[in-house]
């Protein structure tokens, strides 16, 4: 791709439509990730959860629920992992690396189980009809966009105004940082703990279900693919702050949205297989170039156990 | 709801815990059973047949162990050490790369080598580019403080597309029509069978040893001592004196190098070559056994035989009556859970208020 | 006529086969302070726990202002009106003091926080007590008397009545320790009742009414502070009469074993500035200050677990390496501050705990394989002439209780192993560096540890002890030396020290550290600066 074209693609906003559509489900997912960590919690479940909420969204719209409802049906799915990360890591204290990944095995082998269990032989995977774009909104590119899209915009300073704003978010990031000068305040630790995992789960399911009823219409396996991995990287680029995450994921969309139009520009000069790696390639990169400077809340991955130092 | 700490728990309540969290979820995925529509008994039963009532089951479920078994002895080292490898899959996988790199890539002359030394450099190239993949999360883990987690979970996804790349380019086998497949090995180089007549081979002998092995090392010797105090506390091994970064180093090419002879295995006993298919998440289910097994080596052997009957008694069970055989990954995923609640349970005490 | 504010009924706590709380019954008055005194163990923070609701009283039952409190409960504790101020403190670092003071305040679901009106409140209440912070600072930014003050007015912020002080002058300087009870006086004038948890003798009588002592979880003694002496609450306080520790000069003080000449390390909150010492043979060289003004950079420097970025350090006249394991061999017994998380390894048994150290010398390993009837041996060993008590040396160390733990972990720094060929001659280690070597221990742990010190000085290695603990580094050391913000001033013989010279240097208003760079004369901020006028 010469220079000249590199500008060209800039200036068309079907790039940039590309770049916020891909760019929604790692908001959403890297909101999450940010909650749960802000109250001291990993949340390696992010990879099932996303596949668990993008199937059973779409299971439900499938089954004739309407598309809000099926939206909703993926963030219950989601929050009620989140619930069971929350009594093992919160609850019972478990390690919190395990427990994660243990959610996100339990939670795809349960997706692809009771999809195959509802869809015993089916040869193409059956579809929905998606969301649809919001022409009637009159912006450019954003109109091009699903309400998903615009839903995951307008949680960035929702949550911001949360997180510092408020007395809950000011409880949420005292239990990330001391536990137990929140619990010598009156704040009750596990149930903020639980309450942001629960939210920051249920905000990963929708970020599946954007998967499966805006970027597509049917559920496939392997459809998350990393993506939530990506999205934990992300919240440590983003130094744990709403407004960067966004950042992070509109920079890391761009890329994404590149490396796709240089691999259909034809002229790519290297196998395809280079490209797919580069969204990954730079998750990487960008948690070695935070590595140094990033302020972990003093409390994550801590378990905290009342009455225990 | 309270835990109170167990001032000592017994060694028999630790054994029994695996045990017991096993059965439960069996319990738990039977309503999963029931929503399929099939009988749960039969399913069970069938299940059970499929995975070790013949020596057809048991062979097959044996050979499903094999690279089970390293992988789980992967996860084992390096979590014994808190170097929370998740990348056994990409480093499975790199391993089995190089093993057809070297055992493979020379159009059939085997560089004029004796076979047996070719052999030895297969393994070798494949236990060291496992080494090497998880090379550079342990340092970066180390030198900068990157979660090891998530780096080596991209990692698998990186891999996976190289090896993609590969198998499409330098090493794709001209004979396969297209498919995604890399040549074979040497026909020298395969492992011999180790019941006539299956699939089980001397890969088996191989994870045996290698189990053996590395208990003896965590148990006996000063590496060992010093894998399990940067585990239990870096802070007060490093004041120890325990080399607490060359430590960390060492257990990572170790857990790397299992999980690359796990993929070369693989390729030498069962496959003959490398496919992108060629394991279903074995690096994945490797941190599974090593959790059934408490982290123990010797565990690791019978968690892994214990898992790969699952998969395979759900894999007959699903040709019979249609259960799906995504049940075993379900089955697999909620041990883990219900083992690790188990294991909190012996030592600590639930009280409700 | 007095009011009773709270009364505590017949509390009893058990932890295991351990009766932390026997049967306690007290009572606080308006506008008084009680001081709650006891040895490290006695029951004091089990007791003001259970009062706070962190922990729950198996039997006995609390009031406060005539109401009972519900147990275990630190939201009823708060809203009745007790507020207490840990001795570690329990603020977030990376929040600001408004935040820390604030959180809880508010309900959680109100949907908007009045940060403005709370400002002005947190400013209000600084005010009338006498206590000045920045609400905008972040808490990592401030010193350690000024994050007692943001403690004080977390409890003072919400309303708080009865304040709880653990051990509350245990990281200031007695100059800071005043200020402090400059503060509690204007908060009892106020009308406010305090309960002052200590186990220093002078300081309970100069600040309190009435004391309590607390013994082996018991209460066995009440009197008004005017009505009692030192000697008296002493001898509640252990049980029996205790003669002030003699102080025994050093017998022979021999060559120079270790030298620091202007040391520094690197940049970071605790730091070690241009700091030059000679440690000799047969000597105690004690460390004082306040912690955190450079003493942990010092011990671990010593331990090998820090490097200089400038200066030298020398032992027996070579370079000092850098490495723990060849400290061990090179004859360097090393006793760490904190037991539990450096000291040993929890999970892993107490033989490999003792043998941790000296793992790959010839005598517990060879060809990399753990000789581990050796090790065992050793172990037996140590328990045996150090007195471990704990259920043996295959179970894991966490098992052991405090002093056992410091035992063992002194017993595998003094006991050498001897030799691979199996003889045993008696080795004295050259250095010992002690940080903090009895730290939380019970009085007879105590004596026995700073006995064995002594004794090995007698027989002639050079001890470096660092210690918060005013009192025992003028009874152990033969020379003192002060530390303030990183500069170690001249360790001088122990008689020459009077108590308030050593306080002024710990908070850093003697200028001795006089190099070339200039002198650095900056006192120390008090509290009775920070007060508006």
């Amino acid at each position: 791709m010469t220079g000249h074209e590199f500008i060209e693609l800039l200036a068309n906003p079907t790039f940039w439509i590309a770049v916020l559509r891909i760019a929604t489900p790692l908001i959403l997912g890297t909101l999450g990730v940010l909650l749960c960590e802000r109250a001291g919690v990993l949340n390696l479940g992010i990879e099932g959860i996303m596949v668990a909420g993008a199937f059973t969204g779409w299971l439900a719209v499938y089954g004739g629920a309407p598309l809000w409802l099926g939206v909703v049906v993926a963030a219950g799915t989601g929050g009620l992992l989140g619930l069971l990360h929350a009594f093992l890591t919160v609850g019972l204290a478990l390690s919190q690396h395990v427990s994660g990944l243990g959610i996100t095995m339990l939670a795809t082998a349960l997706s692809y189980y009771g999809y195959r269990v509802s869809f015993p032989k089916v040869a193409t995977p059956p579809t929905i009809t998606p969301f649809a774009e919001m022409d009637w909104l009159g912006l450019p590119i954003l109109a091009q966009q699903t309400p998903l899209t615009l839903l995951a915009l307008l949680l960035v300073p929702l949550i911001a105004y949360m997180l510092y704003r408020t007395p809950l978010g000011l409880a949420v990031r005292m239990v990330g940082e001391n536990p137990q000068a929140a619990e010598g305040q009156g704040v009750p630790v596990v149930a903020v703990r639980t309450g942001a995992i629960v939210a920051g789960s249920a905000l990963m399911g929708v970020a599946g279900a954007f998967l499966t009823l805006s970027a597509f219409n049917a559920f496939f396996f392997n459809m998350v693919n990393g993506r939530g991995w990506i999205c934990v990287a992300l919240v440590v680029f983003a130094s744990w702050r709403p407004g960067k995450a966004l950042l992070g994921a509109l920079l890391f969309a761009f890329f994404d949205a590149l490396q796709l139009r240089l691999q259909q520009s034809g002229g790519a000069l290297l196998p395809y297989q280079m490209y797919l790696m580069l969204p990954y390639v730079l998750s990487i990169v960008a948690l070695i170039l935070v590595a140094r400077k990033a302020s972990y809340p003093q409390a994550l991955m801590k378990p905290y156990r009342k009455g225990e130092r | 709801m309270r835990l109170e700490k167990r001032s000592q728990s017994s060694t028999l309540a630790l054994a029994l815990a695996p045990v017991g969290a096993v059965i439960f979820t069996l319990i738990v995925c039977s309503l999963l059973v029931l929503w399929a529509g099939a009988p749960v008994g039969q399913a069970y039963a069938l299940l059970l047949k499929g995975g070790f009532g013949s020596v057809f089951a048991l062979s097959e479920t044996l050979t499903r162990a094999i690279p089970l078994m390293l992988t789980g002895l992967a996860a084992t080292v390096a979590f014994k050490a808190r170097l929370f490898n998740i990348g056994a899959e990409g480093q499975l996988y790199v391993g089995a790369l190089a093993a057809v790199a070297v055992g493979g890539l020379h159009d059939g002359t085997g560089w004029a080598l004796p076979p047996a030394l070719l052999f030895v450099l297969m393994m070798l190239a494949a236990a060291l580019a496992g080494a090497l993949l998880l090379l550079g999360p342990a340092l970066m883990k180390a030198r900068l403080g990157v979660d090891e987690v998530v780096t080596t979970l991209l990692l698998n996804f990186i891999v996976l597309l190289f090896v993609s790349m590969m198998l499409d380019g330098p090493m794709k086998d001209p004979l396969a029509m297209g498919w995604p497949q890399s040549v074979a090995l040497l026909d020298d180089l395969t492992l011999g069978k180790l019941i006539a007549q299956t699939r089980v081979h001397t890969g088996l002998l191989w994870g045996g040893a290698l189990a053996v092995g590395l208990w003896a090392l965590m148990k006996f010797t000063v590496l060992g001592f010093n894998i399990r105090a940067v585990g239990a506390n870096a802070r007060a091994a490093a004041f120890a004196g325990v080399p607490v970064t060359r430590t960390v180093v060492l257990v990572a090419m170790l857990s790397g190098a299992l999980a690359g002879l796990a993929g070369a295995i693989e390729v030498a006993g069962r496959t003959g070559y490398l496919t992108l298919d060629m394991s279903p998440g074995y690096g994945y289910t490797g941190i599974v056994i090593a959790m059934l097994a408490g982290l123990h080596p010797l565990g690791a052997v019978a968690a892994s035989i214990f898992v790969a009957g699952v998969l395979v008694g759900a894999d007959s069970m699903s040709r019979v009556i249609g259960v799906p055989t995504y049940i075993a990954d379900v089955i697999v995923a909620a041990s883990l859970i219900s083992v690790l609640v188990a294991t909190l349970l012996t030592q600590y005490r639930a009280r409700w208020k | 006529m007095t009011t009773t504010v709270l009364k505590l009924a017949n509390i009893s706590k058990r932890f295991g086969t351990l009766l932390a709380n026997d049967d306690i019954s007290l009572q606080l008055q308006a506008g008084e302070v009680l001081a709650l005194l006891g040895e490290n163990g006695a029951g004091k923070s089990t007791l003001v726990s259970i009062l706070f609701g962190h922990y729950t009283a198996d039997s006995g039952h609390i009031e406060a202002f005539g109401h009972a409190l519900p147990p275990g409960d630190p939201k009823a504790a708060l809203a009745a009106g007790i507020g207490m101020v840990h001795q570690h403190f329990t603020l977030a670092d990376n929040l600001s003091v408004l935040d820390n003071v604030m959180m809880g305040s508010e309900a959680l679901w109100q949907p908007f926080t009045r940060r403005r009106e709370a400002r002005a409140k947190l400013l209000a209440v600084a005010k009338q007590f006498g206590l000045g912070v920045d609400p905008g600072a972040k808490i990592g930014g401030l010193s350690v008397g000024e994050r007692q003050r943001v403690e004080i007015l977390k409890a003072l912020y919400r309303g708080a009545r009865i304040l709880i002080l653990d051990e509350p002058t245990a990281v200031l300087t007695p100059q800071e320790s005043e200020a402090l009870f400059d503060v509690l006086e204007q908060m009892v004038k106020q009308g406010l009742s305090i309960i002052f948890i200590s186990h220093k003798l002078g300081e309970v009588l100069r600040v309190s009414h009435r004391v309590a002592v607390l013994r082996g979880g018991k209460l066995v003694a009440e009197a008004a502070a005017k009505d009692t002496t030192q000697g008296q609450l002493a001898q509640w306080m252990v049980g029996h009469a205790i003669s002030a520790p003699q102080r025994r000069p050093a017998p022979n003080v021999g060559v120079s074993v270790c030298e620091l000449h202007a040391v520094s390390t690197a940049h970071g909150r605790d730091r070690l500035n241009k700091a030059s010492l000679a440690l000799h043979a047969g000597e105690i060289v004690a460390i004082a200050g306040v912690s955190g003004n450079g003493q942990a950079a010092l011990a671990e420097l010593l331990c090998g677990m820090r490097h200089a970025t400038e200066g030298r350090v020398q032992f027996m006249g070579q370079p000092m390496p850098n490495d723990p394991a060849q400290l061990t061999a090179m004859g360097i017994a090393r006793i760490p501050e904190d037991r539990h998380a450096v000291g040993l390894i929890g999970d892993l048994p107490v033989w490999e705990n003792a043998v941790s150290e000296r793992l790959c010398s010839p005598v517990f390993s060879r060809y990399s394989w753990v000789r581990r009837r050796a090790a065992r041996d050793y172990a037996e060993r140590v328990i045996k002439a150090f007195d471990v008590r704990g259920s043996g040396a295959a179970s894991p160390a966490r098992s052991l209780s405090g002093g056992n733990m410091q035992k063992l972990i002194l017993g595998r720094a003094l006991l050498h192993p001897g030799h691979d060929d199996g003889t045993t001659t008696h080795t004295v280690p050259r250095l010992i560096i002690a940080h903090q070597p009895t730290w939380g221990l019970d009085i007879g742990a105590v004596e026995y540890v700073q006995g064995q010190l002594i004794a090995a000085r007698d027989a002639g290695a050079a001890v470096l002890l660092i210690s918060d603990d005013l009192d025992e580094v003028l009874t152990l050391g033969d020379r003192v030396a002060v530390m303030h913000a990183g500069h170690l001033g001249t360790a001088r013989p122990a008689l020459d020290w009077s108590r308030e010279a050593i306080g002024l240097a710990m908070a850093g208003v003697a200028a001795e550290h006089d190099d070339q760079h200039g002198v650095r004369t900056h006192p120390a901020r008090t509290l009775d600066e920070a007060l508006p006028a």
